[in-house]
């Protein structure tokens, strides 16, 4: 009746000496993410997206400074997207390249997307944190600071700044980073505040554990899943900013570009036909944009199953 | 008396201060009385119980005696020093000599760190060069003291229940080897059969440990169990202390009394025969606690002059036995199922 005794032994043993991988919440949160179809789509997407802006300047035919003489004057008539002549996506109205000009203006907006979001993570994350955990008159300090940058118009500021300092991407990294950590820094506080009030951290102080040693083993550790759903929100919000103002013309200057100042020198080219001015540019827009926010959907429900 | 208590609590107070929401800065605030008056002492080796009604301000006073909640009043004498007066040096080894065991098992672990990492933070905060092998090795030595496999150290507290979880408390509680541990209702938040395997854990250690103890809880028969001595608390103030045995079957405060005849006696015949004494209305509010003897307000024997002094301590005769109530008298009740 009884399984063979010696094989049991065995086994026990086994089982007693190896030790036991255990599943982290990240582990969980990953398996549930990958179970989400929408947002391992939008992931690939995202991957394809990334892999084009940081890759596809190889497989170019002409700069994206280089303009294409023969094209000049008939951009409408003959520039249109072929494979023959090199100009995959078509060229724009001075005979530049569209296909290397996409390539590059995706990655300066990612860039300043996912740059912004940095900023935002580690500033926001860092200075939220230490006012929610110390609380009292620091807590009040710090957040009516960021009330105060909060109330500036930023668009109207950072359009200043590019006017008086120049019209520089650096200058837009700096303006954007400037702005994107409050929102986060408030998030993290809120968080911050509700994680601090737990016995673990009660446990931690009881202990001796300093406060900054708290801060970064256990309450950032426990709010890091909201801070990165919230930064993967993030980076469209600022693809979005930064395409207003390269479309107001004071982003990214030429011969860089940007998918909002091409999408805004398409926008001029529609009327005479040429359409692929605008399509290529909007096309990766839009799918940079619904990839971000269906890989943050997908990640909020993943590490957040208790609030669907 | 016993020469020079370990633990000394003399009249301890810890105060709140509530202040209304949307008050100006310079209106003085409200104060909560958490802890009013407490006076008790611990020997060493000796495990001292407190019982009382939610919100009578027992965690408060575990939370003084660890020092996460600022004193108000009073003094407490760790081994004859007073814990107001220590050097930053001094206080960190304090620290290391008292731990605390929680009363939510899950909510007091970490959910992102393992088991083992859990375990060894207080041995990796005050001894930062302990050699990583080490650290590890008593661990797993420690695991397996508590009942726990020493393969799971990888894991996480979510992967556990609910007593696994306690003793991984307990675990953490006891790698530096503490000398009092403090466990704020740690069995209040677990099934019955679970409950008396981590008393009957915590009562070995005790033993084997020398530790000193400090059992918070309001289940009077648990107390009864594991304690020598125990403080029945109401409102911030000690009504009744003394030997645990004398003060489960022959209680003196009308409090204690009433306490002792709410524990259930797990057969129907003796339950329904013997009287009982309920208490009646809210706790009142620590804000605003009542004149005189707090208890008065609920108080079967409650007369005008409680409303008056507040009631001071009186030793029983040749007994360790001290009760906070003039008109208190022995009171022959049924031995609580314990």
């Amino acid at each position: 009746m009884y399984p063979d005794k010696t094989k049991m032994e065995s086994l026990t043993q086994a089982v007693d000496a190896a030790e036991v991988r255990g599943r982290s919440l990240w582990t969980d949160a990953r398996v549930r993410f990958m179970r989400n179809k929408a947002a391992v789509g939008g992931l690939v997407v995202l991957i394809g997206i990334l892999l084009f802006a940081l890759f596809g300047s190889f497989f170019q035919a002409w700069t994206h400074e280089a303009i294409d003489w023969k094209l000049m004057g008939r951009v409408a008539q003959i520039g249109g997207p072929s494979i023959e002549n090199g100009h995959y996506f078509g060229a724009d109205e001075l005979g530049r390249d569209l296909y290397a000009r996409v390539v590059q203006g995706t990655g300066i907006s990612i860039m300043v997307g996912v740059v912004g979001s940095i900023v935002a993570v580690v500033v926001g994350t860092l200075y939220g944190a230490t006012a929610g955990f110390f609380g009292g008159r620091l807590d009040n300090i710090m957040m009516r600071t960021v009330d105060v940058l909060m109330s500036i118009p930023f668009m109207f500021v950072l359009i200043l700044m590019l006017v008086i300092w120049g019209r520089s991407i650096t200058m837009l990294f700096v303006g954007i980073g400037l702005i994107s950590w409050l929102d986060m820094a408030r998030i993290v506080r809120g968080q911050t505040l509700t994680i601090k009030n737990k016995e673990f951290v009660e446990a931690a102080i009881a202990v001796g554990v300093s406060p900054f040693r708290i801060i970064l083993r256990h309450i950032v550790p426990n709010l890091l899943g909201i801070v990165v759903v919230y930064a993967t929100l993030l980076i469209p919000g600022l693809i979005m900013a930064e395409s207003f103002i390269s479309f107001l013309g004071l982003g990214v200057q030429e011969p860089m570009t940007s998918l909002g100042a091409l999408i805004q020198a398409g926008s001029k080219q529609m009327l005479y036909g040429a359409w692929w001015q605008i399509a290529f540019p909007l096309f990766f827009f839009l799918a940079t944009l619904f990839a971000f926010t269906f890989v943050g959907d997908g990640l909020r429900d993943a590490l957040d199953p208790k609030d669907r | 008396m016993m020469s020079a208590p370990f633990l000394s609590l003399q009249y301890l107070q810890v105060t709140f201060d509530i202040r209304r929401p949307g008050s100006w800065p310079w209106t003085p605030p409200r104060k909560l009385h958490a802890v009013n008056g407490v006076s008790l002492d611990l020997a060493a080796g000796e495990c001292l119980g407190i019982v009382g009604e939610s919100g009578s301000g027992k965690s408060t006073l575990a939370r003084a005696i660890i020092g996460t909640v600022p004193t108000s009043g009073g003094k407490i004498l760790f081994e004859g020093k007073d814990l107001a007066e220590m050097e930053p040096g001094e206080r960190r080894a304090h620290r290391r000599d008292v731990q605390m065991i929680f009363q939510d098992p899950l909510a007091a672990l970490n959910p992102r760190m393992t088991v083992g990492e859990i375990i060894a933070e207080p041995l990796v905060t005050h001894f930062p060069k302990t050699p990583r092998a080490e650290v590890k090795q008593r661990v797993a030595k420690l695991m397996e003291r508590v009942g726990l496999l020493p393969n799971l150290i990888n894991r996480y507290p979510h992967e556990f229940s609910g007593g696994q979880c306690q003793r991984i408390g307990i675990a953490r509680a006891l790698i530096l080897e503490p000398k009092l541990v403090i466990c704020d209702e740690p069995v209040s938040a677990l099934d019955v059969s679970v409950q008396a395997q981590v008393i009957n854990l915590l009562m070995e250690l005790q033993r084997d440990m020398g530790l000193s103890m400090i059992f918070i809880a309001h289940d009077l028969s648990v107390v009864k169990h594991i304690s020598d001595r125990i403080g029945v608390m109401y409102l911030g103030r000690i009504m009744e202390e003394g030997d645990a045995d004398r003060l489960t079957t022959r209680p003196e405060h009308p409090y204690t009394q009433a306490l002792i005849s709410s524990v259930p006696i797990p057969d129907p015949k003796l339950e329904k025969a013997r009287p009982r004494e309920v208490i009646v209305g809210e706790l009142p509010s620590p804000m605003n606690p009542p004149s005189g003897c707090v208890f008065r307000t609920r108080c079967r024997k409650a007369q005008a002059s409680c409303a008056g002094e507040r009631p001071k301590m009186i030793a029983i005769p040749g007994e360790d036995h001290k009760v906070a109530c003039p008109f208190h008298e022995a009171e022959a009740l049924l031995e609580v199922s314990a």
